[in-house]
């Protein structure tokens, strides 16, 4: 069973996060929140989470906090993203294809630079 | 929705709205049998009996957002299809199970599908839930109670980019390998 020798890697994963943490700690906390209802699983929103994390991973990216919520009304502009950065108002996109996906995370949480065309009235 | 495990995120979501702490999700390829079988069991607030038999019915649904819920009654309509069913059991205050079965051979029986980006997503965006996944193949077993990962974390974010890395390939990795035939 490969369970075991996972776990002791996670160790030290665990100290190498830490180490990154302590240098990135200036950086401003960014929340991310996929909606993830019937509607959105239907519409894609597990692709487009999918994208979110894999962008997180290949460009290195710490302090990001990725949730998911439920149904918020809006089922024909599934996907729906909503984004917060630091003490910003949070801005909510629609139809979130994976490829929207990583626009945002490069474009609003990298450089601060809001979407503006995908922006939905929430 | 194409795949069972987009199903099985939409009935782990369901748990997460009625606040389960604990989510188990086990699913079965028992081929000797030919069945394949999911199950989603939480600790969550529940439902009453007439909820219960209202609730695969598509006009019924707890979201006050929008009046019709389309997950459960779909997917039962899918399993019926393929010789299977559809069984939800449901205690207030005590929690809620459902448990899906499907002739695993059946023409019409959906792919399974992402089975690790559905645990992955699941596990993430909800930090506090106890989560336990099992998928079982014949007599191959993955098997995760969160809590081994979690307290080897210490409070560590399952999004930092290394943990992140870690986590996708132990799902990948865990699932492809029982998916493989030796």
């Amino acid at each position: 069973m490969t369970t075991i020798k996972s776990l002791e890697d996670l160790k030290k994963i665990r100290e190498e996060a830490l180490e990154k943490r302590k240098v990135k700690a200036s950086e401003g906390k960014a929340q991310v929140s996929v909606a993830m209802g019937t509607c959105g699983i239907a519409a894609g929103a597990r692709e487009t989470m999918k994208a979110i994390l894999d962008v997180i991973e290949k460009d290195n990216i710490s302090g990001i906090i990725v949730t998911q919520t439920g149904c918020i009304g809006l089922c024909e502009k599934e996907p729906i993203v909503q984004v917060t950065v630091g003490t910003e108002p949070k801005v909510v996109y629609g139809k979130v294809t994976p490829e929207l996906a990583r626009r945002i995370m490069k474009e609003h949480i990298g450089k601060g630079n809001i979407i503006k065309e995908n922006v939905i009235q929430a | 929705m194409r795949e069972l495990a987009l199903h099985l995120l939409d009935i782990a979501e369901n748990s997460v709205a009625a606040d389960a702490k604990t989510i188990r999700i086990e699913i079965c390829e028992d081929i000797s049998r030919d069945r394949l079988s999911m199950k989603v069991e939480d600790d969550g607030k529940g439902m009453t009996e007439e909820m219960v038999q209202r609730v695969t019915d598509p006009f019924v649904t707890s979201r006050t957002t929008r009046k019709v819920g389309l997950g459960l009654p779909l997917l039962k309509e899918a399993a019926e299809a393929c010789n299977g069913s559809l069984t939800i059991t449901s205690k207030v205050g005590k929690g809620t199970s459902v448990y899906v079965d499907f002739q695993r051979s059946h023409i019409d029986r959906m792919p399974l599908g992402d089975i690790a980006t559905t645990f992955l997503n699941l596990l993430i965006a909800h930090p506090p839930i106890h989560f336990i996944f099992r998928y079982m193949i014949g007599e191959k077993e993955f098997y995760l109670d969160d809590e081994t990962i979690k307290s080897e974390l210490q409070g560590v974010s399952m999004t930092e980019p290394v943990v992140l890395t870690f986590l996708r390939n132990f799902f990948e990795s865990g699932i492809h390998s029982i998916q493989t035939v030796a």
